[in-house]
C-alpha cells in the first residue's frame, strides 16, 4: 500500500501545482501546458482508484483533444500580457466567489459520502459490483440502461451547440474554387477535347 | 527488509528486465526499419540502396546513428530551451510507453489491462503534442506551419481511427487486447480481415497512414515541394529522437493493425506444422508485412494535396465508418454468433 500511497501524493501534487501554475504562468502556451499536466495526473488518480475506463477517457478526450484545439487558438492568437494583467484585481472578487461555491459544493459531496456511506447502496439503479464486472461495463450499464434518456439529452443538447456554433461562424464566401469530384469524375473526353483534323501546311 | 525485497524490490527489477527486453529489440527494430525503407525503396527503383557499410549496407544504421550522435546539438536563440528539447523527448517516449500493453503471445505482455485498446488509442492521441511543442517552441515560421499541418491532420485521422476501433471493440465486446487478438483465434478465415469488418480495415490502415504521417499523406515534411515541417530547427539527437519516434510509432500502428484485423498471434492455420511457430512469430511477420505495405505505399502513390486529405478524412472516411458503427452494433445485437455482451 505503500507505493499507492506514494503515487496518490505524487499524482495529487502534481495535479494541484499544475493547476496553480495555470493561472500563475505568464505565458499563455505555459498554461495551457500545465492545464494538460493537471489531466494527466487526475487520470493518474483515477487509475488509483480503479476507474481505468474514466481515466483513459480523460486523457482522449481533454488532453488528445479539447486541449489540443485550447492550444491552437492560444497559440493563434495574438496576446499583449501587459494589458491581460490589467483586469486580474477587478475580476478577482468573482473568480474567488466561484471558488468558495466549487470548494462548498465539493464538500458537500464529499462530506455525503463520509455521512451516509450506504446511500450507494440504495440507489435505485446501484453501481453494479465492481469486483466482478470491468468498470467499462459497469458504467455502461448504469448509463445505458437506466439513465439512457438523460444519456441521450446530454447528446442533444450538445448537438444543438455544435451546429449553432457552425451557423454562427459559416459565412458564404464568394469566388472560392472548390474541387467538386463527382464533376470530375463524370467529365468525358467529348466534353473536354475536341479532336480536329488539321490538313499540313493550311492550320486550323 | 525481506518484505521490501520480496514485495517492492524484486518485482521492481523483475519489470525493469521485462521493459528492456520490449524496448531494445524495438529499437533494433526501428534502426534496421530505416534501413530497410531505403533498401525496398531501391530494389522497387531498380536501385541498390545502401550497400557501402558493411554486408550489405547492414551496418548503415550504424553509421547514421553515429552521425547524428557526434553532431552538434543546436538550439536557436529565441527558442523557447525547455519546450524545445523536451518536444522530442514527448515523442520519443509516446512511441515507446505503448508497447507495454501489446500482447506478444498468449499470456506474454507486460501489462494485460483490461482497457488496453483505449490506453493505445489514448497514447496515440497525444503524439500530436510533441509536434506542437516543437513547432511552437522553435520560434520560426517554417516549424510553426509544418506543426499546425501536422497536427490538423492527426486530429483529423484520429476521428475516424477512433469508430474503427470502436467496430472493432463492439464486434469482441471487450477492450482487452488478449481477448480482442483471441477472439480471431481458428484460422485465418477468423481474423476480422474477413468479413464484416473488412471495410474498416482499409480505412484503419489509411489513416494509420496519414497519422503516422507517411506517404501518401507526407505533407509535414513534403521535402520536394516545402520547407520540412516541424522539425526544420531541429539538429543532431533531437532530430534523431523525432526519427527514431516516427518509425517506432509506425512499428505501433502495424502492430495495431495486425492485432485489430490480422489475428496478432495467431497462426493462420489451425493444424500442425503452423502451430509450432511461436506466437511471437506470426506477430512480428504480421508487423512487417504491413511495414512492407507502408514503403510499398511509399514508393507508389503521389502525395495527396492538403485540401484531398481533408476531404478523404472528414467527408470520406468519416461518415463510412460511423454508419458502420450502425451496422455493426445491429448485427451484434439482432443477428450475430458473437454475442458482444
Amino acid at each position: 500500500m505503500i507505493i499507492q500511497g506514494l503515487a496518490f501524493y505524487l499524482f495529487a501534487f502534481v495535479a494541484v501545482a499544475a493547476g496553480a501554475m495555470v493561472i500563475l504562468s505568464r505565458n499563455p502556451v505555459h498554461s495551457v501546458l500545465f492545464l494538460i499536466l493537471a489531466f494527466f495526473n487526475a487520470a493518474g488518480l483515477f487509475v488509483l482508484m480503479g476507474a481505468e475506463f474514466l481515466a483513459m477517457v480523460l486523457v482522449i478526450v481533454y488532453v488528445g483533444a479539447v486541449a489540443v484545439l485550447f492550444l491552437f487558438v492560444v497559440m493563434m492568437l495574438d496576446i499583449n500580457f501587459v494589458e491581460m494583467r490589467e483586469g486580474v484585481l477587478q475580476y478577482l472578487p468573482i473568480g474567488a466567489l466561484i471558488g468558495v461555491v466549487l470548494l462548498v459544493e465539493l464538500i458537500v459531496v464529499g462530506g455525503g459520502w463520509v455521512a451516509a456511506p450506504i446511500t450507494g447502496a440504495t440507489l435505485g439503479a446501484p453501481t453494479p459490483p465492481i469486483d466482478q464486472v470491468t468498470n467499462t461495463k459497469a458504467l455502461g450499464h448504469l448509463v445505458y440502461t437506466h439513465y439512457i434518456y438523460l444519456f441521450q439529452a446530454c447528446g442533444m443538447i450538445l448537438l444543438v451547440a455544435m451546429i449553432g456554433a457552425i451557423v454562427l461562424t459559416l459565412r458564404d464566401r464568394g469566388g472560392v474554387r472548390k474541387q467538386s469530384i463527382s464533376e470530375q469524375v463524370n467529365r468525358k473526353v467529348e466534353d473536354s477535347i475536341e479532336i480536329v483534323k488539321v490538313p499540313s501546311g493550311s492550320g486550323v | 527488509m525481506v518484505e521490501f525485497w520480496d514485495i517492492y524490490a524484486w518485482p521492481t527489477i523483475v519489470t525493469v528486465f521485462y521493459i528492456i527486453c520490449i524496448v531494445a529489440p524495438l529499437l533494433g527494430a526501428v534502426a534496421y526499419l530505416t534501413l530497410a525503407e531505403r533498401k525496398v525503396i531501391g530494389w522497387m527503383q531498380y536501385r541498390k540502396g545502401p550497400n557501402v557499410v558493411g554486408p550489405f549496407g547492414l551496418l548503415q544504421p550504424m553509421a547514421d546513428g553515429m552521425k547524428l550522435m557526434f553532431k552538434e546539438t543546436i538550439i536557436p536563440s529565441g527558442a523557447n530551451p525547455i519546450l524545445f528539447v523536451a518536444a522530442p523527448m514527448v515523442t520519443f517516449v509516446l512511441s515507446l510507453i505503448a508497447w507495454a500493453v501489446i500482447p506478444f503471445d498468449s499470456g506474454v505482455v507486460l501489462s494485460n489491462i483490461n482497457v488496453g485498446i483505449l490506453y493505445l488509442f489514448a497514447i496515440s492521441s497525444l503524439g500530436v503534442y510533441g509536434i506542437i511543442m516543437a513547432g511552437w517552441s522553435s520560434n520560426s515560421k517554417y516549424a510553426f506551419l509544418g506543426a499546425l499541418r501536422s497536427a490538423a491532420q492527426m486530429i483529423s485521422y484520429e476521428v475516424s481511427m477512433g469508430f474503427v476501433i470502436i467496430t472493432v471493440l463492439i464486434y469482441v465486446g471487450s477492450l482487452n487486447l488478449s481477448s480482442i487478438v483471441e477472439a480471431q483465434s481458428g484460422g485465418f478465415w477468423n481474423w476480422h480481415f474477413f468479413g464484416l469488418l473488412f471495410p474498416m480495415f482499409i480505412i484503419f490502415f489509411v489513416s494509420t497512414l496519414a497519422e503516422t504521417n507517411r506517404a501518401p499523406f507526407d505533407l509535414p515534411e513534403a521535402e520536394a515541394e516545402l520547407v520540412s515541417g516541424y522539425n526544420v530547427e531541429y539538429s543532431s539527437m533531437t532530430f534523431a529522437m523525432f526519427f527514431l519516434g516516427e518509425y517506432a510509432n509506425m512499428i505501433l500502428m502495424c502492430a495495431m493493425t495486425s492485432m485489430l484485423f490480422l489475428g496478432g498471434w495467431m497462426s493462420p492455420f489451425d493444424f500442425a506444422p503452423f502451430t509450432w511457430v511461436p506466437g511471437s512469430i506470426w506477430f512480428a511477420g504480421k508487423i512487417a508485412f504491413c511495414l512492407f505495405v507502408f514503403l510499398w505505399i511509399r514508393a507508389t502513390f503521389p502525395r495527396y494535396r492538403y485540401d484531398q486529405l481533408m476531404r478523404l478524412g472528414w467527408k470520406v472516411f468519416l461518415p463510412i465508418s460511423l454508419i458502420w458503427v450502425v451496422l455493426v452494433a445491429g448485427w451484434v445485437v439482432f443477428g450475430g454468433d458473437k454475442v458482444g455482451v
